[in-house]
């Protein structure tokens, strides 16, 4: 294997850790009530701004990324509180495009509480590179890769070992079945909401030292989650994580090999061929191991 | 004669003739004929959007490409290769044509979430390939477009171009009523309910969503090249996944499945950024929950749920 390849395998890792933990952001709230969140790429844009805000005043790192990863928590509960759930009996389309008022009102709350200049947060552990077969790895992306897998486990021990993930888990498959054994289904889109922001929030926080944060970073982030998410197959976590990483390596193949100002549409090019030969994504067709 | 005229179908299009024909008298000077003829192209889009999304049951997250493909056809087929600006209408709206023709197949087998993420891929593609092209688009920063010009004379003012847009809105309106309320409208809405059943029924479902489909590209692309010629300019900016998105927007503000609520969403939500200007710093925030409110509130859509409160009241 050539130095080359193995640095554009780490960087597209990295990069598809983070579409991974936006794609479970999506996969968690369309679970529990079918609705796409369009809002989810801005939970990840709080993630980073709020972080580097709560840095800038003092804060040890640790201490702001939490702060920053509990505020955006707190977004999406009340995203919601206020707007989801007064409009529950409307149509999914409805839903959809009260998330899509939600980001732009969210993006235009950034604007004001921030600003629109680019901002960047310090690497969590220095910046000396890494070497590694011959490529160069940046701790930080030590960091998110750990991160990551750290969080796909705990989520997998959330939903297969607590009473709360599985009643979660429950919901999604069935909803009327949830709610016939007590399960209070209104409660788990209240909490799913909460822990998509939360996921975003830290994919937020953990790419701002890599690649700058500001108010707009979200629209991108969204669209490569839920295309993500849509490559995996929507509702599978294990379809989300994969999707990402397949996702990251083949739009950072595309820009190295092809052509970097097509990485992008080399990425959705993938999306859509997959999509044609396979309807429902990679896993989508397996509903037994949902997240 | 009267009783043609006392239908929704024609009255509706009388109604919305006359509407186009008096506004003039408040259009006082350049800028609101520009406000007004921006209505008009966003709303030709929306009517076709509106064929696809409302009655077929099928989302698009693309549409801003096919505008993109119309205005950018157009501009380059004139500007670059000195095309005469119709013959670079017809051939763009063909192209336009052969494309939603090839790729709705593939992409209309997909259902629900998988649809919108295709049509979504697709949008973004030709986006970035739009912006990428510079040498034949001028990338980012756009590219100028020769006037639209009709046996050699210019077509140029704001005042002409009002009627321009307001007769092709007209048109794509007639044509939207009169497709709904034809046998494969009717097919449509069926497979909208049910496709399963649809298809038991003989319904060949496939086809006439592909129909909807490249007509709805069609109208798109018509306002993407009307466009292009009346402004003298083209960015990708209007080729973007936020432009298709503010497509879907202005759909489902105005109300699903209403051919003149696709009309009033694409007024309202295309002159509310307008109003919005004056608040400077908090245009996106107050757009953000305009949009928000209207969906929790009326979660049918404007013009359906006012035209419900009527009733209401009326009774």
């Amino acid at each position: 294997m050539s130095a080359l390849l193995v640095q554009y395998l780490v960087t597209g890792l990295t990069v598809g850790a983070v579409y991974a933990l936006v794609a479970l952001g999506f996969c968690i709230i369309y679970n529990a009530s079918q609705i796409i969140n369009f809002a989810q790429g801005e939970f990840v844009m709080i993630g980073g701004m709020a972080a580097v805000s709560f840095s800038d005043i003092g804060l040890p790192l640790p201490l702001a990324v939490a702060l920053a990863v509990a505020a955006a928590a707190l977004v999406g509960l009340a995203l919601e509180k206020l707007a989801v759930e007064p409009a529950r009996h409307a149509p999914v389309v409805m839903l959809i495009i009260i998330t899509i008022g939600a980001s732009i009102f969210l993006r235009g709350l950034a604007t004001l509480v921030w600003d629109k200049k680019l901002h960047t947060l310090p690497a969590f552990s220095g910046d000396a590179p890494i070497g590694f077969f011959g490529a160069v790895v940046l701790p930080q992306s030590l960091w998110v890769l750990g991160v990551t897998l750290a969080i796909v486990l705990l989520l997998a021990l959330f939903f297969g070992r607590t009473l709360l993930g599985k009643a979660m888990l429950a919901t999604s498959y069935n909803r009327l079945a949830a709610q016939l054994v007590g399960i209070d289904v209104r409660r788990m889109l209240f909490i799913s909401f909460g822990l998509s922001a939360a996921l975003g929030a830290i994919a937020g926080a953990l790419i701002a030292p890599i690649a700058l944060t500001s108010y707009d970073i979200g629209v991108m982030l969204g669209l490569k989650g839920f295309a993500a998410a849509m490559l995996g197959g929507m509702g599978s976590g294990t379809g989300a994580v994969l999707g990402g990483l397949v996702l990251g390596v083949a739009e950072t193949l595309g820009a190295g090999y092809v052509s970097s100002a097509y990485k992008d549409v080399i990425a959705f090019a993938v999306i859509l061929a997959v999509l044609f030969f396979m309807p429902s994504g990679l896993l989508g067709v397996r509903s037994s191991d949902r997240v | 004669m009267l009783e043609r005229l006392a239908a929704p179908r024609t009255g509706g299009l009388l109604a919305l003739a006359a509407f186009a024909a008096l506004l003039p008298l408040a259009l006082v000077n350049n800028y609101y004929y520009d406000v007004a003829i921006l209505v008009g192209l966003n709303a030709i889009v929306c009517v076709g959007l509106n064929l696809l999304i409302g009655y077929a049951g099928q989302i698009s997250l693309g549409h801003a490409g096919f505008f993109g493909l119309g205005a950018y056809g157009s501009a380059v087929l004139t500007a670059r290769y000195g095309w005469p600006p119709l013959a670079a209408l017809a051939a763009a709206t063909a192209g336009v044509t052969v494309t939603a023709f090839v790729l709705g197949r593939p992409i209309l087998r997909l259902r629900g979430h998988y649809l919108a993420m295709a049509t979504l891929g697709l949008g973004v593609i030709i986006s970035i390939v739009i912006a990428t092209e510079d040498r034949l688009t001028g990338g980012p920063d756009g590219m100028a477009v020769p006037p639209l010009a009709v046996l050699g004379a210019a077509v140029q003012g704001e005042r002409v171009w009002y009627w321009i847009v307001a007769a092709c809105l007209l048109a794509a309106v007639w044509i939207a009523l009169n497709l709904v309320d034809s046998p494969p409208g009717r097919a449509l809405r069926a497979l909208h309910g049910t496709e399963i059943g649809a298809e038991v029924v003989g319904i060949d479902s496939a086809r006439h969503k592909l129909t909807v489909f490249v007509v709805s590209a069609v109208f798109a692309s018509v306002a993407g090249s009307l466009s292009a010629h009346y402004s003298g300019f083209v960015t990708p900016s209007k080729v973007t996944f936020l432009h298709s998105i503010e497509l879907v927007t202005m759909v489902v503000f105005g109300g699903m499945a209403s051919t003149f609520g696709a009309v009033v969403g694409a007024a309202v939500l295309t002159m509310l950024p307008q109003l919005l200007t004056v608040l400077k710093d908090y245009e996106m925030l107050v757009f953000g929950a305009v949009l928000m409110g209207t969906m929790i509130f009326m979660p049918r859509g404007l013009v359906p749920s006012l035209a419900a409160l009527a009733a209401r009241v009326r009774a």
